[in-house]
């Protein structure tokens, strides 16, 4: 049983730790991220379709992160180009996924619900739970020891500093927002595409929101983030497995009680820990010089 | 001039931008728009369910935008609404035997105190702890989500349906609608609404209270120089805001269905959102942008009837481009506006700094 869990708790963590980890590009660089949600719904929109078409879920995830890519290029064109506030565009662009994708989903397969299922052969079996974990080691080293990595970090801790020296810092966000869309929409990929067959209304659930709590938790590094979405996913996970649970009495815990646990673990979590935690000096400020 | 003509060109840009999304789906722009037009205001019914799906916003809409002058985002209104409904449904429920005029009184107090708890939790996380209150409300909202269902399914179930639904609330709880809507279910929801709007111009503008909202919402420093407890404000202001959401289920519960029905809402409270940014703010703002969102949304009703390709989720769709049209600030900057250009540094526009994520803002 416990293997079982863990098992489930590495599965279901994954879509977390992609999306946790573009909302660490982005957020490093400077600019909020609160859109994950939407990039990931539009991800798995994106990969969901792009598997069925080209019966090959590598593929497929790669028309997912190309989806979130191209969300989130409108997402930099208002904030970084058009300065606007980013927790409202970030708000308005997770209802634009909200409303895109059933819309999308009519429009190539004649119903707002659910997209056909994916056949077992082309999906995902383990691989996106593996490339996470890889991708959180190259973001790990990444921001240490590449020259990128720095920039990135300048770019959100003292941008003044890092255009007296020459690298243009919206460049640098454009570059981080774009890459981050990409791997929420890898995130949203390993929804549609691994942990399910096809993609369906709404699927994400808050998980956006989750791999960005996540994030705050890990105090924007990528291990500790990770470390942070394994908690989230445990909790998702073990509601799974709590269904159907028994008080002692003998009565079963309504189905509702244990669905809400993960929303309430990330509460619980972000009251724990914020203050002592510190976002990067430059976050939310946007740079002049689109 | 450019506190009205920014969110008018918004408006106008992005009705043109969700427009040529239909128009690649196939439909013809004039023909959508006529759709809307028709579906929203076409008849005395159909301006009837036009003004029913405006009264929520309204409220929704003064819940986000009274947050929003004290800087916090309220993203909960969905789940306040539920609890308020609920709450409403519940009394009703649980006291059907009690007569009018005492019992929707009743009812409706349960609604507002409900959305007033809801949001005085994340109100509270963000002054004590410092966890930044978009993330909570929108975890809450799904709390909230949950609670409702189990109740609906569970101890107040209605036994005389199939849907997912509370009992329904005695007869002395209901509030009578305006006949003259042909059936549209309008209350006294809407003129209660119009008056919590004053009530809140009168707050922010015209009391001590209001003055201090606006003063942590422009700026913490400031607003602890001027002796004002940040903390202390934040947990009113969403409380406040809680309470406003809440009181939609006053329209919906005591006009409407006379009961609490699971997902009764369209997305009330994040409609709300884009209420609030397209009114600026402003409880008269607020007033005309519910209008306007109620009727797109009774329109695209409409539209997925009346067309092949187009479906009511394009409504989000639109207010989605609304709502970036709205906030960017660079495209507006242009207008050169004397009273903005220069007085404000580059680093407002996105207005909340590293703040934002609730670390300077905590434990005080």
């Amino acid at each position: 049983m416990f293997f079982q869990l863990s098992a489930a708790t590495l599965r279901v963590s994954t879509p977390l730790i992609f999306a946790a980890l573009g909302g660490l590009l982005s957020e490093r660089s400077g600019v909020i991220n609160i859109a994950l949600e939407g990039l990931m719904l539009i991800g798995a929109f994106g990969a969901a379709v792009g598997t069925l078409v080209t019966h090959s879920p590598w593929l497929g995830s790669v028309c997912g992160m190309g989806a979130g890519a191209a969300l989130a290029a409108l997402y930099g064109l208002f904030v970084i180009r058009l300065r606007a506030n980013q927790i409202v565009a970030g708000m308005a662009l997770n209802m634009l996924a909200l409303g895109l994708t059933p819309f999308l989903c009519k429009m190539f397969y004649d119903v707002t619900g659910s997209t056909p299922a994916i056949a077992a052969p082309e999906r995902f079996h383990s691989a996106p739970l593996w490339l996470s974990w890889v991708l959180v080691a190259l973001c790990w080293v990444g921001l240490k020891q590449t020259p990128a990595g720095l920039w990135l970090t300048f770019a959100g801790e003292h941008p003044e500093a890092l255009e007296a020296a020459g690298i243009r810092v919206n460049r640098v966000r454009w570059a981080a927002v774009l890459m981050s869309g990409a791997l929420a929409g890898m995130g949203g990929a390993s929804l549609s595409v691994y942990l399910s067959s096809s993609f369906s209304r709404n699927m994400t659930a808050g998980r956006g929101f989750m791999a960005l709590a996540a994030l705050i938790f890990g105090k924007w590094r990528p291990v500790p983030a990770a470390l942070a979405c394994l908690l989230f996913g445990f909790a998702d996970a073990a509601q799974m497995r709590l269904q159907g649970a028994t008080l002692w009495g003998g009565k079963p815990i309504p189905v509702q009680f244990i669905q809400i646990l993960p929303y309430l673990v990330t509460i619980l979590v972000l009251a724990g820990v914020v203050g002592r935690s510190r976002a990067p000096k430059a976050l939310g400020r946007p740079f002049p010089g689109g | 001039m450019r506190r009205t003509l920014q969110p008018l060109l918004s408006l106008l840009l992005g009705l043109a931008a969700g427009l040529l999304v239909t128009w690649f789906a196939g439909e013809s722009p004039w023909h959508v728009l006529r759709i809307l037009g028709q579906g929203a205001f076409g008849s005395r019914y159909d301006l009837g369910q036009t003004l029913f799906y405006t009264t929520p916003l309204i409220f929704t809409g003064l819940s986000v935008a009274v947050a929003l002058q004290a800087g916090l985002f309220n993203v909960g209104a969905e789940g306040q609404l539920t609890l308020g409904a609920l709450a409403a449904a519940a009394v009703g429920g649980l006291w059907p035997r009690l007569p009018a005029p005492a019992a929707p009184w009743l009812a409706g107090l349960a609604a507002l105190l409900a959305g007033t708890l809801w949001g005085a939790i994340p109100g509270w996380l963000r002054a004590r702890r410092g966890s930044h209150e978009v993330i909570n409300t929108i975890m809450l909202n799904f709390i909230a989500a949950g609670l409702a269902s189990y109740v609906a399914l569970y101890p107040l179930r209605n036994p005389e349906s199939q849907n997912a639904e509370t009992r329904p609330i005695g007869p002395g709880y209901l509030i009578s609608q305006f006949g003259v809507f042909s059936g549209a279910p309008v209350s006294a929801a809407l003129p209660l609404a119009i008056l919590a709007a004053v009530l809140v111009w009168v707050l922010l503008w015209r009391t001590g209270l209001g003055y201090e909202l606006r003063a942590v919402g422009q700026g913490e420093a400031a607003a602890r120089a001027a002796g004002i407890d940040a903390g202390r404000i934040r947990i009113i202001a969403l409380s406040l805001a809680g309470g406003l959401a809440g009181l939609v289920g006053v329209g919906e519960v005591l006009g409407n269905a006379g009961k609490f029905r699971v997902d009764f809402s369209p997305e009330y409270g994040f409609i709300g959102i884009a209420v609030a940014l397209l009114g600026r703010n402003h409880p008269a703002g607020i007033v005309a942008a519910a209008l306007l969102f109620g009727a797109l949304h009774k329109g695209a009703a409409a539209l997925d009837l009346e067309t092949e390709h187009v479906t009511r989720e394009v409504s989000l769709l639109l207010q989605a481009l609304i709502i970036l049209c709205v906030s960017a600030e660079g495209l507006w900057a242009w207008m050169g506006d004397k009273h903005w250009a220069g007085k404000r540094p580059p680093g407002d526009a996105g207005k909340k700094g590293a703040g934002e994520m609730g670390i300077e803002n905590c434990l005080h």
